[in-house]
């Protein structure tokens, strides 16, 4: 074919390239659905550490000891809340985009699914295994600042594969766990604007931007 | 520069997977297949052109028992289409 209309046929060209590399079925949707989990389970978590005075007076922070015993069943329970929420939003992230993917005629775990994953996982799995390690030397007051970071690099790293919005979202979380890396104590706080605020004005972008209209320029 | 364009990227399924390995390491015959919506046979003849024009490389293997055959652009496939969407961009009106 002579292109008559090269501009059509560039166009279709990227999009080729772009949905061969990248998963573009990911949907706002369960990045609100993350955000909105988040701020509730950072409102329970506050909830439970206003009915422990100890944890009042000794925020998580540094000193472990001020904990003594009771450390252990505080870190349960405040781990407990995290891993309720972790598997919520994971499900409703997933629910979200499989519908989306679905109404895209596309399959949900194709290679560029796959790629994405396992970028975004390896970089949040190393993290995990350093904030138990941060807990288990009882330095808890610097998990939060550390989840932000690795879950901030792994969405970096995952943004290749995906939808531009990602690298942002994960930048923002690198400098909202810096800055609470200087501000120990305040985790919770920097919790909730990162895994919820920002999941959910993220999520909202990314809905108006590539969903509501339905002219989005990576569909056809 | 209509003479630039390269004869055998006329077909937009070559074309496509030109486009398609031009930023995948190997992609099978499956997803090609997904990606670009065309027929096994219609896939399978556009790809022995390319192979046989050497801009694209084969690999059969098997996956646990069943055979997959993944494809690979060569580095002169990718030059060639490379100078194809420069040739292309060049039949745009200068703005």
């Amino acid at each position: 074919m002579t292109p008559t209309q090269p501009h059509e046929e560039l166009a279709r060209i990227r999009g080729l390239m772009d949905r061969s590399t990248r998963f573009l079925s990911l949907s706002g949707l369960s990045g609100v659905i993350a955000g909105v989990l988040g701020l509730g389970g950072a409102a329970v978590a506050r909830w439970y550490m206003d009915q422990h005075a100890v944890l009042r007076s000794a925020p998580l922070t540094y000193d472990a000891s001020l904990l003594a015993e009771a450390y252990w069943s505080h870190v349960m329970v405040l781990a407990g809340i995290a891993c309720t929420v972790l598997v919520l939003a994971v499900a409703g992230a997933l629910w979200f985009t499989l519908r989306r993917s679905r109404r895209l005629g596309q399959s949900l775990w194709d290679a560029s699914a796959r790629r994405m994953a396992i970028n975004l996982a390896l970089p949040l799995a190393a993290g995990g295994v350093f904030c138990l390690a941060l807990i288990w030397h009882g330095l808890p007051g610097l998990v939060a600042p550390a989840t932000l970071l690795f879950y901030g690099l792994a969405l970096l790293n995952a943004s290749k594969y995906t939808l531009d919005e990602i690298r942002w979202l994960g930048l923002s979380e690198v400098v909202l766990g810096l800055i609470a890396s200087f501000w120990i104590g305040a985790g919770l706080l920097f919790w909730a604007l990162g895994f919820g605020v920002l999941h959910i004005f993220y999520g909202a972008l990314m809905y108006l931007r590539h969903e509501r209209s339905g002219t989005a320029s990576h569909e056809e | 520069m209509i003479e630039k364009l390269n004869k055998l990227f006329e077909s937009r399924v070559r074309l496509g997977i030109m486009a398609v390995l031009a930023v995948n390491e190997w992609v099978d015959h499956a997803q090609l297949k997904e990606l670009l919506g065309v027929t096994d046979g219609n896939l399978a003849s556009h790809l022995a052109a390319l192979e046989e024009a050497k801009y694209v490389q084969v690999r059969k293997r098997f996956v646990g028992k069943r055979p997959n055959t993944s494809y690979k652009s060569t580095a002169a496939g990718n030059k060639a289409f490379r100078a194809h969407l420069d040739a292309i961009e060049g039949l745009l009106p200068k703005p």
